[in-house]
């Protein structure tokens, strides 16, 4: 800042002075006329970037679309069950990325079955890394209780860390808002979306849970994890939620733990009185029909959950899994 | 190695230890995490922390026997811990620094002299003592309030941590949230630009812990002041360096304890060692005999000052109490952290700290403000309407941070009421409640029942009973039916309105069958279960929505809030806890003892 004595101004200073006074003007002037703006603000709602989750399906087998290995031990009867749909490579291919969504739900631990189960998890992703040669394998979930609390006391964050999956956090970056044709409930809403965008596969793994609302929550109702925002409200219409979520989500392969299924106080649980072994693990490529046979583990009809239905008359799959010849094989 | 460039050393590197021990109270078993790290610490070291509990509980909580330590240390060598270890004391002593560096000399000299006001600190310190120490009274702990330790501790814990971790989500995936911190960011800005007025500002006026160790220098062994000489000649006498009032050790004296002056004063001396560095003629030192020029030991205080302080000490708790906060008056949405004592006994312990709400995982442990008393303020207070999730059930993180057990170090096994607490159940932060007027099912016959989904208790404490209500305008006429499909009169029907699968409709005298689709003037039943008469053209038709309406068992419900927390109603919510109820008093009781 300059300072001036209390001489008289100059002609040639009140010039300089007249300049720099014109030159603010048309400044303040030049910006307020970029700017302005006439109509003001339309609805209040931002433009937000669209996406669109890509198809991670591959190639429909005849006859191997569905198998249910019976056994107590998860890791076998998974090896069993993906094997009998043509083994893992021939959903993952070599030096490809893989996406695994378990349903990791809640903060509990393991031996209460409300989250997928660490080992299985942990199975998928060795899996993957050894047969299907997959250059990455990320484990990732928006799960309803604390994130990070959740992968760590359902000790799936350990169990894929340790066979070198990496855990992805539902960060609000990650999180793009889309819109689904053809659908009523998933307009303009934000979804978990990053984690998915560069991956080649995805792979779902869901425990069976009874839950109160939907009758059941499988593979199917696994998918609600993708969802951001205040998506409780869709509770208000939860059998066309789960039926949107199916056509949203185009997955490689899910995978339905039946070993133990939660029949009551679903679908958090909280006690081990509230699980039942069924010793049952299906892998399917078609979700519906691995949730038509999955319910039946719950004593529950496929006309008990409206969701199959509707996801059925939407083309997602087949609640009839017996046209699908479900391979069956028993792990002793 | 100059002596105070071990002091700065020392303070850089306890800063940085106090900054880490902040960023690793994350609950997790990385290296940046919580593992093991003794992140209490500084606060154990406090010995006003520690002072303050014994006053109001007679005891010294584990922990906190560190303060013994420094107690000693402070006996032997002087009042180090506000010049070396107190990471708010390095604060304020760089900036205090850094904003003064250029003044003159003289200015320097005039900035760090002696000012009567600082006897407020001890004031203060009298004050905040006496509100504890006196039981038959009531004895409430609120030197948290200025305890520097505390003060830093909760600033950077709930302010300036969750700030700057937005960016890189380290400490969490959502960010932190704290309700009201930005009070606790004011008093902390302030009390560092009050660094550029005055160095050491809060040290020099506030701070009752400095207090304290200016009560406790009077005994250290070993004290800054002027040298004595022992010269054996007197020749030797006249030729050796002799104070020559240059003023110089006072340029940057950061307690204001006066070594120039004809008496220095022990109390304020926070032993930062400028002097000795300053004085050229190398009379200043540190040592066991008493300054050459005489020295004050006590602070300056007046008897009057004191016993006014002491008075409205004692006052002071009765006077906060008149509100009744503690009685009949106390306020529902103080919900406690689970293992949090009863409210007197926990009023005796809390230090304000914030320890408990930054390990929270789900961030619902939050500072509580002034609607549930004075007292109140800064104490763990749980929002269900912040955070991740309510009060995560296989969680006690929170009782085992607590550096004074105002919330007491609970197993899973007694916040559950499994294994040997079976007997007595688990422990109920509060009670929900519903708000029929808000919940959708209850008030909108909307189907809903997220709070049931989500209640973590086995068997839910939240359970619902099946009704199914007859919709607005749902009587409708019946002009045919062929096969599964009813045929209306009414042609306005919204299109697949009643597709849900929740829709029902029933005809007078018969079974209600489930609605699977619907046009504008027709209905489609199940055809799983078609009619065994076919209804006439004429009559009438129900349409029916299948509710499921929630109700909380109050004997159930532990009050954790996740049903609160993750209701969809998301202003005011249908379902909210408050802590009626609650395990840790017995005169806020709900219900009777079968």
């Amino acid at each position: 800042m300059s300072e001036q004595s209390g001489k008289k101004l100059g002609r040639r200073q009140l010039l300089i002075r007249a300049g720099k006074a014109g030159i603010s003007i048309a400044a303040a002037g030049t910006v307020s006329y970029l700017l302005y703006d006439a109509k003001g603000p339309k609805t209040g709602v931002e433009d937000e970037e669209h996406v669109t989750l890509q198809d991670f399906s591959v190639q429909h087998r005849l006859g191997q679309t569905m198998s249910i290995a019976k056994g107590s031990d998860r890791v076998e009867t998974l090896n069993k069950a993906i094997e009998l749909l043509g083994g893992i490579e021939r959903f993952v291919r070599h030096g490809e990325t893989v996406a695994i969504k378990p349903n990791v739900a809640f903060a509990s631990p393991p031996m209460l079955g409300a989250t997928a189960n660490p080992e299985l998890v942990a199975e998928v992703v060795r899996l993957c890394y050894s047969r299907g040669k997959a250059k990455k394998v990320i484990v990732t979930d928006n799960p309803i209780n604390d994130p990070a609390s959740c992968f760590m006391l359902s000790g799936i964050g350990k169990a894929a860390s340790a066979a070198g999956a990496e855990i992805v956090l539902p960060k609000a970056h990650l999180f793009k808002h889309t819109t689904l044709t053809g659908g009523r409930l998933i307009k303009n809403w934000p979804i978990f979306f990053e984690p998915f965008k560069k991956v080649n596969k995805l792979i779902g793994i869901a425990p069976i849970k009874n839950h109160h609302r939907a009758g059941a929550s499988m593979t199917m109702k696994n998918w609600y994890g993708l969802l951001g925002g205040r998506r409780n409200i869709f509770h208000q219409d939860i059998n066309t939620i789960i039926a949107e979520l199916a056509m949203m989500v185009r997955p490689t392969l899910v995978i339905l733990d039946g070993t133990e299924v939660m029949m009551t106080n679903g679908p958090t649980g909280g006690s081990i009185s509230d699980l039942k072994r069924a010793n049952t693990l299906i892998a399917s490529t078609d979700c519906v029909a691995a949730d038509s046979y999955g319910c039946s583990l719950l004593g529950l009809t496929v006309s008990d959950l409206s969701y199959l239905t509707k996801a059925e008359k939407a083309n997602v799959g087949t609640t009839d899994y017996e046209s699908l010849k479900p391979i069956f094989a028993t792990v002793s | 190695m100059k002596i105070i460039q071990a002091r700065r050393i020392s303070q850089v590197f306890f800063f940085l230890l106090f900054v880490w021990f902040c960023i690793v109270s994350t609950v997790g078993e990385k290296l940046w995490q919580l593992r093991g790290w003794p992140v209490n610490w500084f606060l154990q070291l406090d010995p006003l922390a520690a002072l303050g509990t014994i006053l109001t509980t007679h005891t010294l909580y584990r922990g906190l026997l560190w303060a013994l330590a420094t107690v000693i240390l402070t006996t032997v060598v002087g009042r180090f811990f506000c010049s070396w270890v107190c990471p708010f004391g390095s604060l304020h002593h760089f900036v205090g620094f850094w904003g003064n560096r250029r003044k003159s000399v003289a200015q320097k000299i005039q900035l760090n002299k002696y000012r009567k006001p600082q006897r407020i600190k001890y004031f203060i310190l009298v004050f905040f003592l006496f509100m504890a120490a006196f039981p038959s009274v009531a004895a409430s702990l609120q030197v948290g309030l200025l305890d520097p330790i505390p003060l830093i501790t909760r600033s950077f814990n709930l302010v300036l941590l969750p700030i700057v971790d937005r960016s890189v989500n380290l400490t969490s995936v959502a960010g932190r949230f704290y309700e009201g911190v930005w009070v606790i960011l004011a008093i902390f800005f302030t009390t560092v630009f009050l660094n550029l007025l005055i160095p050491r500002f809060y040290c020099r006026f506030i701070c009752p812990l400095g207090a304290l160790f200016g009560v406790i220098n009077r005994f250290a062994i070993w004290r800054i002041g002027k040298k004595q000489l022992v010269l054996r000649s007197e020749l030797l006498r006249r030729v050796a360096n002799e104070c020559i009032n240059c003023k110089l050790c006072e340029k940057s004296c950061e307690g204001g304890c006066e070594p120039a002056g004809n008496m220095m004063r022990i109390s304020e001396c926070v032993l930062c060692f400028n002097c000795l560095d300053d004085c050229e003629e190398n009379i200043i030192s540190y040592q066991t005999q008493p300054s050459l020029a005489g020295e004050i030991t006590n602070p300056d205080i007046s008897r009057r000052g004191f016993i006014l302080s002491l008075a409205s000490g004692i006052f002071a708790v009765p006077a906060v109490r008149l509100s009744n906060k503690l009685g009949s008056n106390w306020y529902h949405r103080v919900i406690r952290p689970p293992g949090a004592l009863a409210e007197k006994e926990f009023l005796k312990r809390c230090i304000k700290c914030g320890q408990c709400m930054r390990v929270c995982p789900t961030n619902v442990i939050q500072p509580g403000g002034i609607d549930g008393g004075l007292e109140n303020l800064w104490t763990p207070v749980l929002n269900n309407r912040i955070g991740s999730s309510g009060c995560q059930l296989n969680c006690v993180a929170c009782g085992q941070v607590c550096p004074t057990s105002a919330i007491r170090p609970i197993t899973l096994s007694e916040k559950l009421g499994t294994d040997e607490f079976a007997e007595v159940g688990p422990i109920k932060l509060g009670t929900a409640f519903l708000d029929r007027g808000r919940c959708l099912p209850w008030a909108m016959d909307k189907p809903c029942i997220v709070c049931e989904e989500n209640c973590p208790v086995s068997p839910k404490a939240i359970y619902t009973q099946e009704c199914f209500n007859t919709i607005r305008d749902g009587i409708l006429t019946i002009k045919k039916v062929s096969d599964n499909t009813i045929e209306t009169i009414e042609d306005n029907l919204s299109l697949g309105k009643f597709a849900t699968g929740d829709y029902y409709c029933v005809v007078e005298g018969d079974e209600r069958r489930k609605i699977v689709a619907n046009t504008e003037n027709s209905i489609k039943i199940s055809p799983d279960k078609l009619f065994e008469k076919i209804p006439t053209g004429g009559s009438k038709i129900e349409v029916q929505v299948r509710l499921q309406r929630p109700y909380v068992d109050i004997e159930k419900c532990i009050g954790c809030g996740v049903c609160e927390h993750e209701c969809p109603v998301s202003g005011k919510k249908a379902i909210r806890v408050s802590a009626e109820g609650e395990t840790r008093s017995d005169d806020r009781k709900l219900l009777l003892k079968h």
